[in-house]
């Protein structure tokens, strides 16, 4: 870790031998890039090459070798959960954000289930503050769609917005009551920010520990069923037919759900959708003896349901792969499954985990760099995500081959709580710079 | 448009009752204008008593409170010399399990000559003329009509800015709840107005453009270079569940202040139906500008177009002697 606390950069930097890639422009090529203070200033696929470049290092620039390895825009992780302020002893904005660093994560969006819950402006602008003090990534909040969360009356989405809340959900709750859903759509619309959905009837899944099936069935689990996702989301899809409003479904995990977002796009409906690495990476074999850091909401699915969220990644209909990042510290995760909480931690494993849809040859790089980086960015109208000129230098460097094994224990989250503890992996971060800062580099 | 002058006993009106505006023609709205016009002179005279109801009782039926509506149609029947009851629901039989049937029929058996109905359950108006045989003018039923606002609304308008058709009314707020802005959308269509409304998402009625207006949800744009902005009540009392998360977010947004209304005409003029609720859809500062605000006049007008509609509507009955009224029936 450098530059931990360090003022704004004003400096210039040199990224030379790079390969650079912008999945906004479909750039992959080698080249260099040139920050000055805050913002990219020059790149290009001939700049600072060798002999023959358009515009020399300048004389007063640092330099990095980034020694044929990728330089990519930091990517933006979309779904976060925060747990400060309320519970500190699983994670801090401070850890998580060391967290995002290491991940090569340079923005985070974090959802509203704080205690208090970022249900108005003051709650907003606290995190904020927060986060400007820890100084290391981007955080951006989603606010409450209902005030406490509770599912009945809309919160101040007008003034959240005008504070720099990026849409709005009830975080880890469905929001159920179909008025509040129709009017929240509606409402949100008159300030263009989408409404994000955990897409899940709660009656269905009430009391459900895991994917309903044969594995369950053996383990003495109760079961969440697949078309309780599925469910929520054709109620939710023909209420954006109704209001025109603007809506996003999280983490996706069934291929019914996939069909129906695949459908009502084809249809021409403002609907987006993202899923989690867990969700494409991993089944409901997971869960194994009882392992509870595979006790997701929703829960790891079928191969049948693994399979067609690869499918859904491949052709567009899942536009975005967030971490859905949730700490559980040791006292909620080292009980009986049924007792122990659901959430893993994600940050850092979202690009290995990511890239392996790359080296199982599902897609290229270039393509699943942009579910992590221009797709979200557009999806929630920040700046971030890609190369351009003028633009913030929000970067990652990292070789997208390098081999290295997961470890719990070397994790900078607070919490320890990975789904792929031990699992060998390729595709290392070197380098992490937000706003022209380094923030995170490897051997730090 | 030529219209022949209207007789003075009322004959050119085809209708019995008044209900709404919708389905009323442009010459007769305006011959109810011009028949109000006349009115305002009279009422600003220090002698301002008529005859024209002499003998004839009118009976305020106020189903839901009201100060306003009430005390203007009590006074435009007392200034033309008629008899006028005012029940409201708190003294009433209804609270004695009276149906609105039952009650029509009472009042019915009394003889009154015109009955003023204000109730809270759209076409609870309409349902309670067709029991009765006098006239009856809808003084606002739901969320459906109040057409001596709407008249009351074009007579301010015309009287300032000469004429209806061609100006831009931007109607601003609670359009989903507003029996005002239903009438005043129909009259001011009628009348060749161009009508915006302007509201948050949710309270915008589902198909509101079918009514023949563009349909805003920021306030800026919608109240761009318009001659009118009519601000409504929002009426939480109508409301059930959240159509606005807060008063706060609401004023921030929709209300009217002198930063938003700069989108509008220099020459714009501020209307407002009463009663306000200050610092939620009006600044005060608005409200108040007597260069700029109509509402003050709105209440004067609202007398005026009153006599008129009684006027009219009386002259549809049968006279007083025994001989037989116009009325269609």
């Amino acid at each position: 870790m450098t530059a931990n606390g360090e003022k704004r950069a004003t400096g210039k930097v040199a990224y030379v031998n790079a390969r650079l890639l912008d999945p906004a422009s479909e750039l992959d090529a080698p080249g260099g890039l040139l920050t000055v203070g805050e913002a990219i200033a020059e790149f290009g696929p001939r700049l600072f090459a060798g002999g023959q470049f358009e515009v020399g290092i300048p004389d007063d620039a640092q330099v990095i070798d980034c020694k044929g390895a990728c330089l990519a825009p930091g990517l933006i992780d979309i779904r976060v959960q925060l747990r400060d302020p309320g519970e500190e002893h699983k994670e801090t904005i401070q850890s998580r954000s060391r967290a995002a660093a290491a991940g090569g994560v340079t923005a985070m969006v974090c959802l509203p289930n704080t205690d208090p819950p970022i249900d108005d402006v003051s709650v907003l602008e606290f995190i904020a503050r927060r986060a400007r003090e820890v100084k290391l990534v981007k955080v951006y909040a989603y606010g409450a769609l209902t005030r406490g969360l509770e599912g009945r009356e809309i919160t101040e989405i007008g003034l959240m917005a005008e504070a720099g809340a990026l849409g709005f959900t009830d975080g880890v709750k469905a929001t159920t009551d179909a008025t509040v859903m129709r009017r929240a759509l509606s409402y949100a619309s008159a300030f263009g920010k989408p409404i994000i959905q955990h897409p899940e009837e709660p009656s269905l899944a009430a009391g459900g520990e895991m994917n309903e099936g044969e594995i369950a069935m053996r383990l003495g689990l109760k079961g969440i069923p697949a078309v309780a996702e599925t469910i929520m989301v054709e109620r939710d899809l023909r209420l954006v037919e109704l209001t025109g409003g603007r809506y996003h479904a999280a983490h996706l995990s069934t291929a019914g759900a996939i069909q129906r977002i695949r459908e009502a796009k084809a249809d021409g409906l403002p609907v987006t959708c993202d899923t989690a690495p867990h969700y494409f990476a991993l089944n409901e074999m997971a869960v194994g003896d009882y392992r509870t850091f595979a006790k997701v909401s929703p829960p790891l699915r079928a191969e049948v349901d693994r399979r067609a969220v690869v499918e859904g990644i491949k052709d567009g209909t899942i536009d975005v792969i967030a971490s859905d990042h949730a700490p559980q510290d040791q006292d909620s995760k080292r009980l009986p499954f049924t007792q122990a909480e659901f959430g893993v931690v994600g940050l850092e494993t979202l690009l290995p985990i990511s890239l392996e849809l790359v080296h199982n040859a599902h897609m290229s790089l270039i393509e699943v760099l942009a579910r992590l980086t221009c797709r979200p960015a557009d999806l929630l109208g920040l700046r971030s995500g890609r190369l351009a000129k003028g633009g913030p230098a929000d970067l990652v460097l990292f070789d997208p081959d390098r081999p290295w094994r997961i470890e719990d224990g070397e994790l900078n989250s607070k919490s320890k709580n990975s789904a792929f503890d031990g699992r060998p992996v390729q595709g290392r971060v070197l380098r992490t710079v937000v706003d022209g800062r380094t923030v995170y580099t490897l051997d730090g | 448009m030529s219209v022949a002058p209207a007789p003075s006993d009322g004959t050119w009106f085809p209708l019995k009752n008044l209900l709404g505006i919708e389905g009323l023609s442009p010459d007769e709205i305006t011959l109810l204008l011009d028949l109000s016009e006349t009115y305002v002179e009279q009422n600003r005279r220090p002698d301002k008593k008529q005859s024209v109801l002499r003998g004839r009782t009118l009976i305020n039926l106020f189903f839901e409170t009201s100060t306003r509506t009430r005390t203007s149609f009590e006074l435009a029947g007392k200034r033309l010399g008629g008899d006028v009851i005012n029940i409201s629901v708190s003294d009433s039989a209804i609270k004695k399990g009276e149906t609105l049937m039952d009650t029509a029929m009472t009042l019915n058996a009394m003889h009154a000559d015109v009955l003023v109905v204000r109730h809270p359950f759209s076409g609870g108006v309409a349902l309670l003329a067709q029991k009765v045989n006098c006239a009856v003018i809808n003084a606002g039923d739901g969320s459906h009509e109040h057409p001596t606002q709407a008249l009351l609304d074009a007579l301010t308008i015309r009287r300032r800015k000469g004429r209806l058709a061609g100006l831009t009314v931007a109607i601003c707020g609670d359009v989903m709840h507003s029996r005002v802005a239903r009438s005043n959308i129909h009259l001011l269509n009628t009348m060749g107005a161009r009508v915006r409304i302007v509201a948050p998402p949710t309270l915008v009625p589902a198909q509101a453009n079918r009514l023949g207006v563009e349909v805003f949800t920021e306030m800026e744009p919608g109240i761009a270079d318009c001659d009118i902005v009519m601000m409504l009540r929002l009426q939480s009392e109508r409301m059930s569940g959240s159509f606005v998360p807060s008063v706060r977010e609401y004023f921030h947004f929709w209300g009217l202040d002198y930063e938003k209304l700069r989108a509008a005409k220099a020459e714009a003029l501020i209307m407002h139906p009463g009663p306000m609720n200050r610092g939620v859809e009006i600044d005060s500062e608005v409200a108040d500008d007597v260069g700029r605000s109509l509402i003050h006049e709105q209440v004067e007008m609202g007398v005026a177009v009153r006599m008129a509609c009684l006027e009219t509507l009386v002259g549809q009955l049968p006279s007083l002697d025994g001989t037989e009224g116009n009325a269609a029936q």
